[in-house]
């Protein structure tokens, strides 16, 4: 079951991202070049989703658990961190030079163009040079301080929000 | 902008809440595109699965979308091949780096109000937008 719904989570999420723009890099890339000619339609992307998914979630959240899975697995961490801000300033740094942001970019890899194709594998290769140089921190760290608390405190955690 | 492009835009990202919050009622997870698919390259025991499957749904949208509305996926992108590999780099990296996208901390977190989601989207628009301006001066676009 839980299956069922994430498969169909993903496939309206990939309706959505097409049918609003986002997976046109030009819009997107229009849409950020607010110091030219800028192209704000794509906000009213965000804007409408965060009106349905804010009064969704306020009211799914007071349910004791969700449909299928035993509990909620919401993010828990509430520090501004390093990370948090270098990583999404690399982010958009990515997401201006190519105007591809993650969901859009795997939506458009079944359209066959070069573009998308590379983007995504470069994309993947970036998220598993993440995990490398996360694993090999945390292993600095444990060298660094024999007491393991912290790295496994921050590891699991941090990808949660997403 | 014309009134196609924003009702288009709105009803796209009224889809997407739709989906978070499907995701949200049934199985308690946020729907962070980049968090769902970088777990996908380190899989424990017992959660692959579901992510497998959410970036199926993407995948099979994606076809959808290509036999109903081709128009989603523009012949031309504006940038080089050199320049698109680079930029996946740094989504990738950066995104797993600051726990987070367009998805999870656009759309789910500042719907959340969370703290950290908006120092997040506030960072990655403000490097984008500088990103994008510095580009049209270099390429002179």
């Amino acid at each position: 079951m839980r299956h069922v719904v994430a498969a169909v989570a993903g496939l309206i999420f990939a309706l959505g991202l097409g049918i609003s723009g986002m997976t046109d890099p030009g819009k997107v890339i229009g849409f950020l070049d607010v110091g030219g000619a800028w192209e704000p339609a794509l906000a009213f992307v965000m804007g409408g989703a965060v009106v349905v998914y804010a009064l969704a979630y306020r009211l799914i959240v007071r349910r004791p658990r969700p449909v299928v899975e035993v509990k909620f697995s919401l993010p828990t961490a509430k520090k501004v961190t390093t990370s948090l801000v270098v990583g999404s300033a690399l982010f958009g740094i990515g997401w201006g030079l190519g105007g591809y942001c993650p969901g859009p970019a795997l939506t458009s890899v079944v359209s066959g163009s070069w573009e998308v194709g590379l983007f995504v594998v470069t994309m993947l290769a970036g998220m598993g040079l993440h995990q490398v140089w996360e694993r090999l921190s945390a292993r600095g760290s444990a060298a660094a301080a024999p007491a393991p608390a912290a790295p496994l405190a921050e590891g699991p955690l941090k990808g949660v929000d997403a | 902008m014309d009134a196609s492009t924003i009702i288009a835009a709105s009803v796209g990202g009224v889809l997407i809440g739709l989906s978070a919050a499907i995701f949200l009622l049934f199985n308690g997870r946020i729907a962070g595109i980049s968090g769902v698919v970088g777990g996908l390259l380190a899989p424990k025991a017992g959660d692959w699965g579901w992510r497998a499957a959410f970036l199926g749904g993407l995948l099979a949208g994606g076809a959808l979308l290509m036999m109903l509305y081709p128009e989603a996926f523009p012949a031309e992108v504006p940038r080089s091949l050199p320049v698109i590999g680079a930029a996946g780099l740094l989504v990738g990296f950066g995104t797993r780096l600051g726990s987070g996208c367009t998805s999870g901390h656009g759309v789910c977190g500042l719907s959340r109000f969370s703290v950290r989601s908006a120092v997040a989207v506030g960072t990655f628009m403000t490097t984008g937008a500088i990103t994008v301006f510095v580009m049209r001066l270099v390429t002179g676009g």
